[in-house]
């Protein structure tokens, strides 16, 4: 996984999960996101880059229409999710979270225990009959969450007691327990040490099987290291979008190559 | 990587840093020391201060209180003779209820001049004058034992009857003979007559349970006066505080901050709920005059309606405190909730609220405790005064029976001429002080019980 063979990796077949045209965002006065057009594949992993307030975390937000939360926050474009505007007034934001998974920067378990964080999700969604289906849901979303080992022993300890990586794994859990089709993650290791980020990388990499993966990332390496497809962010601009091995290695934009090779950013 | 140009001017001023050892002061780093002992100094000697007058204030409440927990009482033996109370021997409640008060005082003259002769006291005093050692509420302690059970007639029972309010004070020490020399109600002869009964252990001073349980008396008998019946009417407030203001204020608080619109509109109600809770709690005693008694028709000096005036009052506060405690949830937890697709609703109730309830307690407890010390907004709706009132027919006659409250009781002995009342103040002062501490500690132990410990 850590190979850095960037052209040699293998490329699926290349549905299209996610589709935004023309995405504008504005906070208030401010223009955040300026005019954003990508298409985002089926089962594989996306990675978003930039500098700090470039707009790919509020882009990231759109997708899953968590800028509603943001009183100021106003969306225009179309973003389509197989084919359908999440933007649509007849699409209940809710439904769309629960198909739309999202895991944040800051690992945030609820202060309950491991088990209730992870049992959460298909309980309000009623994706469990029984108790004997939840628990089987519960293992299975902390098997996929590489967490299940650690935490099979003390599912009734509470999960804010975990270490930052355990956290921030159970974070995924609760989020792919729903079973989401997408999972957005917000700089999901940013706040995690080299060793639970490897953790959580490889856990992307497996992610990538059942789930549309996007990730916004402010390490470089991240981005190279599990992603398939990397846009590159600035100023509110999509400055260049494609293969990851491409935008490292052989980029268009001047922008880009400034950036990852550091003299901008 | 710095903005300072290499010559420009502001790398050419001058700084003046004498080379010294940091084993010596200078005169600056001197000063500040001084500066910050003043300033320990200063606020060790404000919380002595105000530690000193806690203290000089409870000593004081003490003092002049605890003397209303205990009251004077003489045993003294009525003969119930049968001629005056039932002439015609019928025992018929009718024919017994007809002998007034008024009839009883001959019995207790003559049950004093007999008591004062068995004793062998010697005494100037008339039996009418004799019987002034007694509270005037005597006669009709004994008429309604009397009427309760009218077997006793024809025989002579001791009864435990309040001695007056001036031998009381003699009792506490309140009274003196100098004192005396210009009352009209007891003379010096009195307290000879009295000092005579302590020696022979007639007249004793107990524990008075009336005081805490009892009803508020006349101006004419404050030996008889108790806080009982105003505390059951705060009870009855503070329980339509509760009930009203914990759901309206919660369901309020949790509306604006949650869900309502940020606009003009919602600025403004946020402005103004600030402001209600600095405004005069009088005002809120008007308006509840207005609205619920002279608009609803609501009875005056009615719990109810001083539970409603109270909620009022409470409910901005409530409303802030609540407010604050929603803001203090981290907005990752409302994330996360959202994010694995729960309802805002959802995310509100099952994980912010939560967080929230200990701060809410605490806050609707305070706000209780403010509430039922509140004198004010009760004088408009007629809960100050002499409100006559006797236990309530039933639970929730209670709430419409009239009634007063426990600093209104207080407020309303306070005013009134007769010192006995005073003592019956502090002691009043003392009751209500022990249900605020008791609230207090209440919202410390919630806090402790329900803090998040993860």
């Amino acid at each position: 996984m850590n190979d850095l063979r960037l052209f040699e990796r293998a490329q699926a077949v290349d549905e299209t999960k996610i589709s935004a045209k023309g995405v504008n965002v504005h906070y208030g006065a401010a223009h955040a996101l300026k005019d954003v057009s990508v298409e985002i594949g089926d089962r594989r992993v996306t990675a978003f880059i930039g500098p700090s307030g470039c707009g790919k975390s509020t882009f990231l937000r759109c997708l899953n229409r968590m800028n509603d939360t943001i009183p100021s926050a106003r969306v225009t474009g179309r973003i389509e999710l197989d084919g359908q505007d999440i933007y649509d007034p007849r699409v209940d934001p809710v439904q769309l979270r629960a198909k739309v998974g999202m895991v944040f920067q800051k690992p945030n378990p609820f202060p309950k225990s491991i088990y209730e964080n992870v049992a959460y999700g298909p309980r309000i969604h009623g994706l469990a009959r029984s108790r004997a289906d939840m628990d089987a849901i519960v293992e299975k979303a902390l098997r996929r969450a590489a967490l299940w080992n650690e935490a099979k022993d003390r599912l009734n300890a509470p999960g804010t007691g975990l270490s930052g990586g355990q956290q921030q794994r159970l974070c995924i859990a609760r989020a792919v327990a729903t079973e989401p089709e997408v999972l957005l993650m917000d700089e999901p290791c940013s706040a995690l040490d080299p060793i639970a980020t490897a953790q959580v990388e490889e856990l992307i990499d497996e992610l990538r099987q059942n789930y549309s993966v996007v990730i916004v990332t402010h390490s470089m390496q991240q981005a190279a290291r599990v992603s398939q497809r990397t846009a590159f962010f600035h100023l509110g601009h999509l400055v260049e979008y494609g293969e990851t091995g491409q935008i490292f290695t052989n980029p268009r934009d001047p922008r880009t190559e400034s950036y990852i090779s550091g003299r901008i950013g | 990587m710095t903005d300072l140009p290499a010559n420009g001017p502001a790398g050419s001023i001058p700084v003046h840093r004498p080379a010294r050892s940091i084993l010596e002061t200078d005169a600056r780093t001197r000063a500040r020391n001084r500066a910050e002992a003043r300033f320990r100094a200063y606020g060790l000697g404000a919380l002595l201060a105000g530690l000193a007058f806690l203290a000089i204030l409870l000593a004081s409440i003490l003092w002049n209180g605890l003397g209303a927990f205990t009251q004077t009482r003489l045993a003294l033996p009525v003969e119930l003779t049968e001629s005056e109370l039932d002439p015609e021997g019928t025992r018929d409640p009718a024919a017994l209820a007809k002998v007034s008060t008024f009839g009883y005082e001959d019995l207790l003259e003559a049950a004093m001049a007999r008591l004062v002769a068995e004793e062998g006291i010697a005494t100037e005093l008339e039996p009418g004058d004799l019987a002034d050692l007694l509270s005037s509420g005597a006669a009709a302690q004994v008429r309604d034992a009397v009427l309760a059970d009218p077997s006793l007639i024809g025989r002579t029972v001791t009864f435990d009857v309040l001695a007056a309010s001036r031998v009381d004070g003699y009792v506490k020490g309140r009274v003196t003979r100098e004192s005396l020399a210009d009352d009209r109600n007891l003379s010096p002869a009195h307290l000879d007559v009295a000092d005579a009964l302590i020696a022979d252990g007639d007249l004793t001073r107990g524990f008075n349970p009336a005081f805490v349980l009892g009803a508020d008396a006349s101006e004419k008998r404050p030996e008889a006066a108790g806080i009982g019946i105003a505390m059951l009417g705060s009870l009855y407030m503070m329980l339509v505080v509760l009930g009203l203001s914990l759901p309206i204020g919660v369901a309020a608080s949790i509306y604006l901050e949650e869900f309502a619109p940020k606009n003009r509109f919602t600025d403004f109600i946020e402005v103004n709920i600030a402001n209600l809770a600095a405004v005069p709690s009088i005002v809120f005693g008007i308006l509840g005059l207005v609205a619920f008694i002279q608009f609803a028709g609501l009875p005056t000096s009615a719990p109810l309606v001083g539970g409603l005036v109270l909620t009022l009052m409470t409910l901005p506060t409530i409303i802030i405190v609540t407010r604050a405690s929603l803001k203090a949830v981290p907005p990752s937890i409302r994330d996360a909730a959202l994010g694995v697709g729960a309802s805002r609703m959802q995310a509100v109730f099952h994980h912010v609220l939560p967080l929230a309830i200990p701060g809410i307690m605490t806050g609707t407890i305070i706000g209780m405790a403010r509430a039922l010390g509140e004198t004010a907004p009760l004088l408009l709706i007629g809960m100050v005064g002499f409100v006559a009132s006797n236990p309530p027919d039933g639970v929730l006659d209670g709430f419409v029976s009239p009634n007063s409250a426990m600093p209104a009781q207080i407020y309303e002995w306070a005013k009134r001429a007769d010192p006995a009342f005073y003592e019956r103040a502090w002691g009043g002062i003392i009751v209500l002080l022990v249900f605020l501490l008791l609230m207090n500690l209440a919202a410390v132990l919630v806090r402790r019980r329900f803090e998040r410990r993860w």
